[in-house]
């Protein structure tokens, strides 16, 4: 073999360890559909996180101006209760976000974890399969008013109760991608280069399995947050008086023909919500891919 | 004849296929049956026949990749069916493979000298710095510019793909390297460069190979042995020279006389392949060769040949070969 006394400055060259993550994430600036996305999206949680300093009481009864119209003090009108209804759809975003965020990611950590689990044992997959068919064989919103019957109604409770038939999608998904990437080449060349089984899972099988799994879980997102709009329009989320946008379209139901308008601002914010967390999805997992966007050429 | 660096006995590997689960009984394809090799230090044997005989299954159980059906692998005494895991993973170091697909053998998510250092962090104690100069010495043996070390596979070409993995199959510095294929997905002119990278390579670190090819002009060119199989079956051996030359087999005989030829010779004058390979799931019965074979009679109908005992090494596995041979005695 050579002896190893290469100048310093090549020796960088093979230290270097590319991000191909950021590099992508660097790239998708240059997209405006991304930039644009993003900035809603963030627009949203800065809504959500300021939402005392730019709207008033939510919760503030007014009988005498039931469902008013637009006002200095209530820019979007009153509800039936005299609510104002700007004040409930800034709150709104509040549930709206958490449960998203923290549905996407108590579906994806178990399921991934119990995908990965699947794809690499032929006994336990198999039985782990079986339970997830069985799971999933249950309408999901039927499982979630379900599970919030039965546990104590409130904000984590509609968490659990979204995030739970959401998993079995994910572990179908996880593994079905991750027998895909372990019959490629290079992961038997990992194993031939004498790979550990966790540094086979962690360094090889896993970051190959990731954009797919970015995708669902935005997905997942948005179907959580129709599932607590949903769950709150059966009355089986969030109680009433915590301003939601599903528990406001559902107030608004009673009134659709003369005040249409109370259905359409929570509807149009949900919609806003649900298109961006998708757009953002699809790029974010095209980003994983080094494939896809970074390009030095030979 | 010198103590064999690997040798695989008596292999069979068959794969259960089609209908599992209350789908009735499975069928069974036999991918290799009853398959003998040996390689010695330092020796390149080279394995050839048609797609689908079997040549990559045997490649991955020469490896340890799979657990053969029957039959057992030994590296220099030790049987690899019989080790531990981490054993196993350990010995790993001194038999490495390179790839047909030089891109898909290379995690996309990981640059040159990350796939160049992967048997190095694995399999030795090195430190992070010994490891980078090593990655560094490496790519220059196989002419690897080291201005393309953090390019990630898609990145590079599929000559430099190939360099990579043959970088990374001598990292550990290995006794032997099992090749499948790994020339045959590239350009010619490629070809003829990795080609001779490997024999330098194999030269300089006194390695043993066991290089598969459907190419039979790239197997003359490198092989010291030739083993040509059919069918999960080897059905000739020998020096490569002697079985180029004086092929006894008809499929080798036939092999040969399927190689493009600069100034081929008018018709008729050498067999050529007829037909296709018979299904591995429903092998022809006695020789498996007999619906391809000139020569085919009844006998082969029935039995299914030997490889026969040696002859100034060169072994084949045909009733009218052996006809011949004891007629001839």
């Amino acid at each position: 073999m050579a002896a190893p006394n290469s100048p310093p400055q090549t020796v960088a060259a093979a230290r270097t360890r590319r991000r191909p993550f950021l590099e992508s994430l660097a790239h998708l600036r240059r997209d405006p559909t991304t930039v644009v996305s993003a900035a809603i999206l963030v627009l949203f949680i800065l809504i959500a996180i300021f939402a005392p300093l730019i709207a008033g009481d939510p919760t503030a009864l007014n009988p005498i101006r039931r469902l008013g119209p637009p006002a200095p003090d209530a820019w979007l009108g009153t509800d039936q209760l005299g609510r104002d209804v700007y004040a409930r759809a800034v709150y709104g975003t509040r549930v709206s976000l958490i449960v998203g965020g923290a549905v996407a990611v108590l579906a994806a950590i178990p399921g991934v974890a119990i995908g990965i689990y699947a794809s690499m044992n032929r006994v336990g997959g198999a039985i782990v399969m079986r339970l997830v068919d069985a799971l999933m064989a249950i309408p999901a919103v039927l499982l979630a008013i379900a599970l919030a019957a039965l546990l104590k109604p409130g904000l984590p409770t509609l968490i659990i109760a979204i995030s739970i038939p959401e998993i079995p999608r994910m572990v179908r998904l996880v593994r079905s991608v991750a027998l895909s990437v372990t019959a490629q080449p290079y992961v038997t060349a990992a194993i031939a280069a004498g790979s550990s089984r966790s540094r086979l899972v962690f360094r090889h099988i896993l970051p190959n399995t990731l954009a797919p799994v970015i995708v669902q879980a935005t997905y997942a997102a948005a179907s959580a947050i129709i599932a607590s709009a949903i769950l709150s329009f059966l009355g089986v989320g969030t109680s009433p008086e915590v301003p939601s946008w599903g528990g406001m379209m559902a107030d608004a139901r009673g009134f659709f023909r003369f005040n249409p308008e109370l259905m359409f601002y929570p509807g149009l914010l949900l919609s806003v919500l649900l298109l961006v967390t998708n757009i953002l999805g699809d790029r974010l997992s095209d980003a994983l891919d080094p494939r896809k966007v970074t390009q030095k050429m030979p | 004849m010198t103590e064999p660096l690997i040798s695989a006995l008596g292999i069979d590997q068959s794969f259960p296929v089609g209908a599992g689960f209350l789908g009735g009984p499975r069928r069974r394809l036999h991918a290799l049956r009853g398959v003998d090799v040996t390689v010695a230090p330092g020796e390149t044997l080279g394995l050839v026949g048609e797609s689908g005989c079997g040549k990559s299954t045997l490649a991955r159980v020469l490896l340890g990749l799979e657990p053969p059906t029957a039959g057992s692998v030994i590296f220099d005494g030790t049987d690899l069916a019989r080790l531990p895991a981490v054993s196993l993973r350990r010995l790993r170091r001194r038999f490495q493979v390179v790839f047909q697909d030089p891109a898909a053998s290379l995690n996309p998510r990981m640059t040159a000298a990350e796939c160049i250092a992967e048997p190095l962090i694995n399999l030795t104690d090195l430190s992070t710095a010994e490891i980078d100069a090593r990655v560094l010495a490496l790519a220059a043996s196989v002419g690897l510019g080291s201005h393309l070390l953090d390019r990630f596979p898609h990145e590079l070409s599929g000559g430099q793909c190939q360099r990579v993995g043959l970088a990374r199959a001598i990292a550990p510095e290995p006794d032997l390297i099992v090749a499948d294929e790994p020339v045959s997905a590239l350009d010619v002119s490629i070809q003829a460069q990795i080609l001779n990278l490997m024999l330098e390579i194999k030269a300089r670190m006194g390695l043993a190979m066991v290089f598969i090819s459907h190419d039979l002009s790239v197997v003359a060119h490198v092989a010291d042995r030739v083993a040509v199989m059919y069918l999960g079956r080897i059905v000739e051996s020998g020096p490569a020279e002697e079985v180029f030359a004086r092929p006894r087999h008809p499929y080798t005989r036939m092999l040969i006389g399927s190689v493009p030829h600069p100034r081929p010779p008018p018709e008729g004058g050498r067999p050529l392949p007829k037909g296709e390979l018979p299904s591995p799931l429903n092998p022809p019965p006695g020789c498996a060769f007999h619906s391809r074979c000139p020569l085919a009679d009844n006998r082969c109908l029935r039995e299914v040949p030997q490889l026969l005992p040696e002859v100034a090494r060169h072994r084949t596995a045909c009733h009218r070969v052996a006809e011949d041979a004891t007629e001839g005695a």
